[in-house]
């Protein structure tokens, strides 16, 4: 097989291209950012005495988790409308993508709270802090620490589900690549930059979590 | 005669189906070392953990400074204060653990300040100074950047005690301050308590070690199945005890 490479079209658009990563990584960054809010409210959710408050958490996770990320979507871009919320496509996918991240990383904290000793807690009371309190300046900071490789494997993972945003024309980087691809019938070469353009991104976000990691470690 | 600091009357405790304390009456005075010893299981623990809620009590009376411990009454009936009535109560005694419990992500000084600036709402740099002074009478003054996870157990113990005691409590509950730690290191420790006892700090401590419950307590208490089996000054306690029971665990405890 002799396939004569020519990425003249894809560099003429490569603007095109950084432009489109540069909205995946800001709609991953929000996305998870108020995911996180979301996370760690359900996951008090879920470890609460209130019985109705741990069954509407358990309630979200599993319906999200149980529902391909295409679908919602879909659901919330041309369902929610017919419903009277009309969101613009950016809007919507940063709903989706809140709103599917916040129950993975309910698990995440979940776990990272009921791994905490219980002791914490108790000594946060001793000096006087109220529940809220000790939640604020101990065990959620502690528990954030100790979750962060597993939020940085979920940020990772977000941002690549960014693509599928195309699906609903967000103008990112899958996005583009499949207009250059239409425009030039360069098929290998679009897909290809487009591939790899994900794979150094992800590359350089694990090594920047990793820098941050180190440099919220808790010492000793 | 003044409002004794700590009143326990009829206490009750139940865990589940279990009860666990049995009727505790126990008075302690400004300034008075009580320690409490005991077999496994007899309830120690859970006494002190009544005296700052982090148990709650379904009977009786715990007093601290003549306050009502967690509930008040409200037409006859015991009624659990708010959150924030009992964080403050809290504060009144200062206690440690046996396993320290340092916030881990905190400095040792940062440990000891928290609680000043976020409790007693102290500034920054008087929290600074109260706690830079704790650290010093507990001997961590030239450790206190260090993170917990950068401590001995006997200094994560002493820092543990400067977090408690800076808050300037009115009571002092410590809950088997050495028995988590090396054997080298439980003198340092020991030595610390000794010298707040001392200093007149009014404290109920549960200890394993016999020797330093006879050296700084005024008075020994017994516990037995949720029960004050006996208490008495520590002489009359450790060398003239009147039941077997009592006898039988100071043998066991090879005092
Ligand atoms: N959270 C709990 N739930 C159920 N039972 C408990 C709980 N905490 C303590 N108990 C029980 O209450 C009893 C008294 O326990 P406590 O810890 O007060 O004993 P202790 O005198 O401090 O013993 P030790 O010397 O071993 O520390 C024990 O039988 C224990 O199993
Ligand atoms: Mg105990």
């Amino acid at each position: 097989m002799d396939y004569d490479f020519n990425f003249a079209a894809v560099w003429r658009n490569f603007d095109l291209l950084l432009s489109g990563l540069g909205l995946g990584l800001v709609l991953a960054l929000v996305s998870i950012a108020i995911g996180c809010v979301i996370g760690l409210f359900t996951a008090f959710g879920m470890l609460s005495k209130h019985r109705l408050l741990r069954w509407a958490a358990h309630g979200y996770v599993s319906a999200i988790r149980n529902t391909p990320i295409l679908v919602l979507i879909l659901f919330t871009f041309f369902a929610l409308p017919q419903l009277g919320l009309r969101l613009g496509k950016i809007e919507s996918f940063i709903v989706t993508l809140a709103v599917y991240s916040g129950a993975y990383l309910t698990e995440v904290f979940r776990s990272g709270l009921v791994a905490l000793p219980p002791g914490l807690r108790e000594a946060g009371l001793t000096i006087g802090l109220t529940e809220l309190g000790t939640k604020v300046r101990i065990t959620i900071p502690i528990m954030f620490r100790n979750v962060l490789p597993a939020l940085g494997n979920n940020f990772i993972s977000l941002f690549k589900d960014t693509s599928l945003a195309a699906a609903i024309a967000v103008p990112e980087l899958t996005f583009h690549a499949r207009k250059i691809n239409v425009e030039t019938f360069r098929v290998i070469e679009t897909w290809l930059v487009a591939s790899l353009m994900y794979v150094f991104a992800c590359a350089i976000i694990a090594a920047l979590l990793r820098r941050v990691e180190r440099h919220l470690a808790i010492p000793g | 005669m003044s409002v004794p600091v700590l009143e326990i009357t009829n206490l009750h405790k139940r865990f589940g189906d279990v009860e666990v304390l049995k009727g505790i009456d126990l008075t302690m005075q400004r300034g008075d070392v009580v320690s409490l010893i005991g077999s496994s299981g007899s309830g120690k623990t859970t006494l002190l953990r009544c005296v700052n809620l982090l148990e709650d009590y379904e009977e009786g009376i715990v007093a601290v400074a003549g306050e009502q411990i967690g509930y008040r009454q409200q037409n006859g009936r015991r009624v659990r204060l708010r959150e924030r009535e009992i964080a403050r109560q809290r504060a009144m005694t200062g206690m440690t653990f046996q396993h320290f419990n340092l916030f881990p992500h905190m400095s040792a000084i940062r440990n000891v300040m928290l609680g000043l600036v976020r409790t007693r709402k102290m500034p920054k740099d008087e929290a600074y100074a109260t706690a830079e002074t704790w650290l010093d009478r507990v001997g961590m003054k030239d450790r206190k950047d260090h993170f917990p996870g950068q401590l001995s157990g006997g200094q994560q113990q002493r820092v543990a005690i400067a977090r408690a005691i800076a808050m300037n409590p009115e009571l002092m509950l410590f809950d088997e301050v050495t028995s988590a730690l090396d054997p080298e290191l439980v003198s340092e420790v020991l030595a610390v308590v000794k010298g707040l006892a001392a200093d007149g700090m009014t404290m109920l401590l549960v200890t394993h070690e016999m020797q330093f419950a006879h050296d700084v307590s005024d008075r020994v208490v017994f516990m037995q199945d949720g029960r004050i089996g006996e208490e008495g000054p520590p002489d009359t306690l450790f060398h003239n005890p009147k039941s077997e029971r009592l006898a039988a665990f100071l043998k066991s405890s090879k005092f």
